[in-house]
């Protein structure tokens, strides 16, 4: 079903992020950085105040994700992306401290697009409501910081062939709007 | 008149059992939409997110994952006849199921006790009931499961009496558009027409308990379903968004007399994941 889907790997590397094309079809493993709203909030409150980040986004990708809670003996509950565009205020935050691109689900605002550009970041969309399907690709899971956020806090997640498609690549694509356009 | 007790934790055991089979498991008819589209799917990406999306649904039934990590809020829908005396708090005890459930089977709690001060209840209640009083002795309960992200695309807009049934069409289209990738489409698509702005939004949350692919009784608004599911297919978003023809995956109208001067229509845009289960007591 995904024998074409391209290989990638975190940290990303800038020629990497060149070389996608909106509709690109990934399979990511590695290291992978779950946060969404409150979490975006801290975080770039923190970055703004100088304090030091409690992970190096240099490279990372960001996951727009709250998992359900990991039943006993699992690494982790369902895990698929939440809306991106709730957290399109602090798109150019996260990008300014090196994070290259973002995974969720959903449209961006057209600021938000513009600093994909700008920052030479891509935007990814995962699988809507496939939460079940996505856990199964993701190997680890640690709390790292935000404990009392819950399902909001920052998780590192380690994924192994974690599907993931190219919605807005720094070049100006934006598969959202060429599928409209071809109707 | 004679009466008919039901006691509170038949209700409560009752929405328990009702929130855990809707969130490991899809109705029959909702699973069997998934297949019918991939037929007319013709691009690569349409066809593979809807396998994706039909693997989920097994690998949920078979792990005890929820199916989307948005365990949901929980709508209640009852239908109580004059004749039934509930023993005990009827809210406290679906709410309490809600506890229960939420807690038991590792679902997320979503819930904050308060729109603007945002803090989490920690349990996924309160639940919101609407309750309907009927003739007779029976008690009909339906638990309704949506997500933030599709209920964030909801829309209504008061139409002049007028207005065409191509109007109505127009907003629709132009609101699931609009809404594009976001509510995760293929859509489960409630239309509420007529009544009060207020009666239309919980018609459009009612319509889509009916089966589904199942047509309204009246021909009508059957046609009216199939042309609306005709115009939203053709608008090439698509499951999830990546593009292709299942941007519908059904659409339902339930309607209601209104106002001389008024014809509301309001939308619930269901994701993919529509998440409902009912039990008589």
């Amino acid at each position: 079903m995904m024998k074409d889907w391209k290989k990638i790997e975190t940290p990303v590397t800038d020629s990497l992020i060149e070389s996608l094309a909106a509709g690109d079809r990934l399979l990511l493993s590695g290291v992978v950085y779950a946060a969404r709203d409150k979490a975006h909030e801290r975080l770039c409150a923190m970055a703004a105040r100088g304090e030091k980040l409690p992970f190096d986004p240099a490279g990372q990708l960001v996951y727009y994700m709250g998992p359900s809670p990991a039943p006993p003996g699992r690494v982790i509950g369902s895990a698929g992306p939440t809306t991106s565009s709730r957290m399109d205020p602090f798109t150019e935050g996260v990008l300014k401290m090196g994070v290259k691109g973002m995974i969720g689900k959903g449209r961006r605002d057209a600021a938000t697009r513009a600093l994909l550009q700008q920052y030479r970041a891509v935007y990814f969309a995962s699988f809507g409501g496939a939460g079940a399907y996505l856990a199964k690709r993701i190997k680890e899971s640690a709390l790292i910081a935000f404990e009392d956020l819950g399902a909001e806090a920052i998780y590192r997640l380690g994924v192994e062939e974690f599907p993931i498609i190219v919605v807005n690549d720094m070049h100006g694509g934006d598969l959202y709007e060429d599928v409209l356009r071809k109707r | 008149m004679k009466t008919r007790t039901i006691q509170a934790y038949q209700i409560s055991n009752a929405v328990v059992d009702l929130i855990y089979k809707a969130s490991f498991s899809l109705p029959y008819a909702v699973e069997k939409r998934i297949d019918r589209m991939l037929k007319d799917e013709e691009t690569d990406l349409a066809r593979t997110t809807l396998k994706i999306l039909r693997e989920n649904n097994e690998i949920a039934a078979a792990e005890g994952l929820p199916l989307c990590q948005d365990c949901g809020m929980v709508i209640v829908f009852i239908e109580m006849g004059q004749a039934v005396l509930v023993e005990g708090s009827l809210t406290a005890a679906v709410n309490s199921g809600v506890e229960e459930a939420y807690r038991k089977f590792s679902l997320r709690r979503s819930i904050v006790a308060d729109p603007l001060k945002r803090g989490n209840t920690g349990t996924n209640a309160p639940a919101f009931i609407h309750t309907d009083l009927v003739e007779g002795d029976g008690l009909s309960l339906t638990v309704y499961l949506k997500g933030g992200g599709s209920e964030n695309m909801s829309a209504l807009k008061m139409f002049r009496p007028t207005d065409s049934a191509e109007a109505i069409i127009d907003f629709i289209e132009e609101t699931v558009v609009r809404a594009g990738p976001n509510p995760c489409p293929p859509l489960f698509l409630g239309v509420g027409i007529g009544g009060t702005a207020d009666t239309a939004m919980l018609n459009a949350k009612k319509a889509v308990l009916r089966e589904a692919g199942t047509r309204h009784p009246d021909p009508a608004y059957a046609d009216l379903e199939r042309r609306i599911e005709e115009r939203l297919n053709g608008t090439g978003v698509g499951p999830l968004g990546f593009g292709g023809r299942s941007t519908a995956a059904w659409v339902y109208i339930k309607e209601a007399p209104t106002h001389i001067a008024m014809l509301p229509v309001a939308l619930n845009l269901n994701c993919h994941s529509l998440r409902f289960g009912t039990v008589e007591l």
